[in-house]
This record gives structure tokens, C-alpha cells and sequence, in this order.
């Protein structure tokens, strides 16, 4: 009697664990179903404009002509391409200086209250929407660009601008971390020898935590890359390559965002959409490709 | 140059960098509550919006926003739970997690568009849910999943080693150590960081375009039964939040009242997302409080 009872107890937490484990695997899977269907389903729609149209891969990448609408349509993505690399790098070249800054104030400087006070800044910051960020560039930004600056105010100016705020927290983020967990001891042998805070910071706290840095701006620019609706207000969405960075243009999210709702599926120009979206996603691997490159640097 | 001087001037570069920061996001609250704050009223907050008239409000787009992240809280809390604990407790260090390490990073990472687009073609198109709030729920969920996997993994991983040991000295199961020992512990730092995800999916709007669609039909608040089509219940039918709305009214408003409308709809989206951020700084700290203090036994 006692031995059956204990069997019974055994198998119940015995079908407890197996009941979670189960429920845990199904989790996973899930999640391994979300990402293959995700590249199959947008990978398979993006080719099929260079399989059944008669757009070749190196037209549609560098092709400077955009009119799929016209008699003839030619899809020539190029604009836009160049026009999300160069906000996406703009964008990446201001806010990464401040960025570093702000890292510096927060772990070196003044390590109490500094991140007391940026911290909430920060998160504050990466929690505004990206629409009101649009909103904000809409009637701050480019009117400011406008009276002060030759061109319309919108263009590749205003929108590098507001994607510089929008990734200033993930970059400095990460950066504030790598130099966090930076080990006392490298410090305090640098100010032993005498060197000044600046010294220390230049000489021995940049260069070892360079890494996990880049690491944040790479981060930052897979988000400015993938950004839509905040770059599609400022950006002016003219099919061209901007000649100077007060002239409108466009990139691959704000063709999509203003055309996918405009176009039937299956035509040769909501096709031309989905192979744009097949370029984000491959920049997207791209940028994880480089931070996990980063990510094992920083290990050594 | 002495290297004193030097040091001087970078300290001080620094510090006028740091504080420029901290200015423009008191630049940025004051501009958007400034602007905004004076528009929202009860009716704002209340009434239906007007196509070309002035005086539209933006009840249905509030509550859309509200009930979409309740649905898609909802769908991720659990299977990002399920799937944070596996890769904490269960998933050993191999080929095959680092594997789902990558997926979670790589999904996190796809810009909000792509996951929108992904969306109409299977949930909307394939699956024929249509424009609705259950796609937009479902679309939030690939964008949801992989932030509640981390946050779950994470605070996992900060519960002290020696109190899962003492379950294993009591010869507790494993699940048992998980569910009983490890959660509660893990508790606060779950909520804190789905309170804060919550607050990101407030304000998505690239991956809902696409999903739940950028209209609203007319609600009737009176109608509580979920299979009606206008009731504000019914998940099939289409909804436009708060941002899209948002959007919408800044690129292709004609109301004469646009600029106005996109301001206090900014600055309630703003606030919406100050109070996620303040509920989940008192809520962790309140239910950590709460357990600490029952354990204190000297």
C-alpha cells in the first residue's frame, strides 16, 4: 500500500515535468516556425519579381530609375537604397559621439548621481513612439531647416536628425554597460601611473571597451535602417538620389510604408515592394552578423 | 598642451554633451505636453474622429490602442515565458541554443515594417483573418515574443544559485524548483519588463498598418457582445490605433484641425507611455518589497 502510494506521488510530479517541458518545447518551436516562415514567406514574395517579371537583380540594386507606374516601368531601387544608407549613416555619426558622452558622464564623470539622472533619461527617451518622433521633426526640425538652411526643410538633413535621437538611447545603452562592467583594477593602475581622467579614458578605457561600443552603434543603425513612419514624415519621399543633404529623398522603408497600401498584390510594382522588404530583412542579418562579429571580439 | 588642460576641456566637453542630452528630452516632453496638453479635453479623449470637419476626437483609436495591447499581452506573456524559462533553466549550452539564442536576436532585430508585411501576407491574406485587431495582435506578437523570451531568460538568470540548490537538497523536481522556487522570485523583474515591452507596443504603428488596418468602423460602446460588428469587443474587426492614427493625421489629414489633433494625440500617447514607465518602476519595486519582507524572519 505504502509503495503504491509513493509510485503514484513519483509519476505525479513525473507528469508535471514532462507537461512543462512540453509546453517549454512548444514555446520554442513557435518561435523557430515565426522566423523560418517569416524569411520563406517575404523571401519567396521578394524573388518573384526577378523570376516572372524581366527585372534582372543588378537592375532593380543600381538601377537610378524609378517609375513603375509608366508605359515602360523600370525598377530601379537604387535611390533608395543609397537614401537609407546615408540617413541610416548620418544618423549613426551624430548621435554616436553624444551617445559615448552621455556613457562617459553616466559611469566615469560622475557615477552617482549621473546615472541617476540619465538613466531615467535614457529609457525615457527609447520609450517615446516613433510617430511622435515624426511628429516632432514634422514641426520642429524641418520649419528650423527651412528658415535657416537652403531647400525645403524636408529631406535628408531632417530625417538624419530625427533617427539620431531615436537611437541615441540604444547606443548608449550599451555603451554605458561595456563600461560598467569594465574591471576597476585597469583604471585604477592607469590613474597610479599618474595619468589624468582624460588620459585614462582615452588611452585605456575606449580602446578596451571599443568593441562592445561599435557594438552599440551597429545596434543603433539596424534600428535607423529599419525605421519607417518617423523618416517617411521628414524625408520629402522624392524617387531620387539627393544630390545634397537638404534635398528630399527616400528610403527603402518610406517606398514601402506609402506604397504597399496603394498597390494590388501580384502587380510588378507590389512585387518591386517585396523585394525592398527582402533587402531590410537581408540588412537586418547583415547587422546581426556584424554585432555577434563584435560580440566575440569583446570576449578576448 | 598640459595634460591637465586637457583633461579639463574633455570633462567639461563631456558634460555639456550629457546635459545636452538630458535637455533635449526635457525639450521634447515640454514641446509635445506643451502643445498638446491644451487640445485634450473629455471630448478629445472621447469622441469619434471627423473626416474633413474640425473637431475630431480620438475615442476609438484610444481604445483600440488599449484593448490591442491587452490581446497581445494576452498571446506573447505566456509563450514568452514558456520560452524564456526553457533557454534559463532547461536549454543546454550546444549547437542547437545557441541556435535559438540567434533567432530570438535576429527576430527582435527585423525593423517593425518587415514584421508588418509578414503579417498581411500570412495572417491578413493567407490565413484570412483580414484587416483586424486579432492580425495586429498576432503581428505584435512576432514583434512582442523575442523581448518577452529575453526579459523572462534574464530574470531567470538573476536568481541567486544557492536558492535553486536548496530546492534540489529538498529533492524537489525540477519543474517544481521552477514554478515554486524560481518564479516568485523572478516575479519582479518579469513585470517591470513586460510593463516597459508593453509601453513599446503602445506606440508600434509600422507593424499595425498592414495588420489591424488604418480605419476604424463606427463603435457602439452600448454593445458589449463580441460577435457584433460594430461592437468595440468584436476581435475581427478592423482597428486603427492610437499611432497609426497618429500617422494617418500628419501625412495625409485634411481636417483643418490636423496639426492640433496630431499634437494632442502625441502628447496622450506620451503620457500613456510615462505611466508604463512610472507602473513599472513602483510595481517592481512594490512586489519585490512585498516578497523580501515576507522572507525577512530576524
Amino acid at each position: 500500500m505504502r509503495v503504491k502510494l509513493k509510485n503514484s506521488r513519483i509519476e505525479k510530479h513525473h507528469i508535471e515535468d514532462f507537461v512543462g517541458r512540453t509546453y517549454m518545447s512548444f514555446c520554442v518551436l513557435l518561435l523557430i516556425t515565426i522566423i523560418v516562415s517569416m524569411v520563406y514567406f517575404v523571401a519567396s514574395k521578394g524573388i518573384s519579381t526577378f523570376t516572372s517579371g524581366d527585372v534582372s537583380v543588378s537592375d532593380f540594386l543600381f538601377g537610378t530609375k524609378w517609375s513603375p507606374e509608366a508605359d515602360t516601368p523600370s525598377f530601379g531601387a537604387f535611390p533608395f537604397i543609397a537614401g537609407s544608407f546615408l540617413v541610416t549613416l548620418l544618423a549613426a555619426l551624430i548621435a554616436s559621439p553624444l551617445s559615448l558622452c552621455a556613457a562617459l558622464f553616466m559611469t566615469e564623470i560622475v557615477p552617482g548621481w549621473g546615472k541617476k539622472l540619465l538613466q531615467p533619461v535614457i529609457e525615457l527617451l527609447a520609450g517615446i513612439p516613433s510617430v511622435v518622433y515624426g511628429f516632432i521633426g514634422l514641426s520642429v526640425i524641418v520649419p528650423f531647416l527651412r528658415n535657416n538652411l537652403p531647400g525645403q526643410g524636408i529631406g535628408v538633413a531632417a530625417g538624419a536628425l530625427v533617427l539620431s535621437v531615436m537611437i541615441l538611447p540604444t547606443i548608449t545603452s550599451v555603451a554605458a554597460d561595456a563600461l560598467a562592467s569594465l574591471p576597476q583594477n585597469l583604471k585604477e593602475s592607469s590613474y597610479a601611473l599618474g595619468a589624468t581622467r582624460w588620459q585614462t579614458i582615452s588611452r585605456v578605457i575606449i580602446p578596451t571597451t571599443f568593441p562592445a561600443i561599435m557594438t552599440g552603434i551597429v545596434l543603433g543603425m539596424a534600428r535607423a535602417f529599419g525605421e519607417a513612419l518617423a523618416v517617411q514624415m521628414v524625408i520629402g519621399n522624392a524617387p531620387f538620389v539627393p544630390k545634397s543633404l537638404f534635398e528630399s529623398a527616400s528610403t527603402l522603408t518610406s517606398v514601402i510604408t506609402l506604397g504597399m497600401g496603394n498597390t494590388t498584390m501580384g502587380s510588378a510594382h507590389n512585387n518591386a515592394l517585396w523585394s525592398m522588404a527582402l533587402v531590410l530583412m537581408l540588412m537586418t542579418f547583415v547587422f546581426v552578423f556584424f554585432v555577434r562579429l563584435l560580440e566575440r571580439r569583446n570576449k578576448i | 598642451m598640459k595634460p591637465r588642460t586637457v583633461n579639463k576641456i574633455a570633462t567639461s566637453l563631456i558634460v555639456f554633451f550629457a546635459m545636452l542630452i538630458v535637455a533635449i528630452l526635457v525639450g521634447l516632453l515640454g514641446y509635445i505636453l506643451f502643445r498638446g496638453i491644451s487640445h485634450i479635453s473629455w471630448d478629445f479623449l472621447f469622441s469619434a474622429p471627423q473626416k474633413i470637419r474640425a473637431g475630431g476626437g480620438i475615442g476609438p483609436q484610444l481604445f483600440n490602442s488599449i484593448f490591442l495591447l491587452v490581446l497581445t499581452l494576452i498571446i506573447t506573456v505566456p509563450l514568452g515565458l514558456g520560452a524564456g524559462i526553457y533557454m534559463a533553466e532547461y536549454a543546454r549550452p550546444g549547437k542547437i541554443t545557441s541556435f535559438i539564442r540567434l533567432i530570438v536576436e535576429v527576430l527582435s532585430s527585423f525593423p517593425s515594417i518587415v514584421v508588418g508585411l509578414f503579417g498581411l501576407l500570412l495572417i491578413v491574406n493567407y490565413f484570412n483573418l483580414g484587416f483586424s485587431l486579432i492580425s495586429g495582435a498576432l503581428a505584435l506578437t512576432v514583434f512582442n515574443l523575442p523581448l518577452m523570451v529575453r526579459i523572462t531568460e534574464q530574470a531567470f538568470r538573476s536568481v541567486p544559485k544557492q536558492q535553486k540548490e536548496a530546492g534540489f537538497a529538498l529533492g524537489l523536481s525540477k519543474w517544481k524548483i521552477v514554478t515554486s522556487v524560481l518564479f516568485p522570485v523572478a516575479l519582479p523583474t518579469i513585470i517591470t519588463g513586460t510593463i516597459l515591452s508593453a509601453g513599446r507596443v503602445f506606440g508600434e504603428a509600422a507593424a499595425l498598418m498592414f495588420t489591424a488596418g488604418m480605419s476604424s468602423p463606427r463603435l457602439d460602446f452600448t454593445n458589449w457582445n463580441p460577435l457584433s460588428p460594430n461592437s468595440p469587443l468584436n476581435p475581427f474587426r478592423p482597428a486603427e490605433t492610437l499611432a497609426v492614427h497618429i500617422w494617418k493625421v500628419n501625412s495625409e489629414g485634411i481636417a483643418p484641425d490636423a496639426a492640433q489633433i496630431a499634437a494632442g494625440a502625441s502628447a496622450v500617447l506620451v503620457i500613456m507611455v510615462l505611466i508604463f514607465n512610472l507602473a513599472a518602476r513602483y510595481f517592481g519595486r512594490f512586489i519585490y518589497r512585498k516578497l523580501t519582507a515576507s522572507k525577512r524572519m530576524n
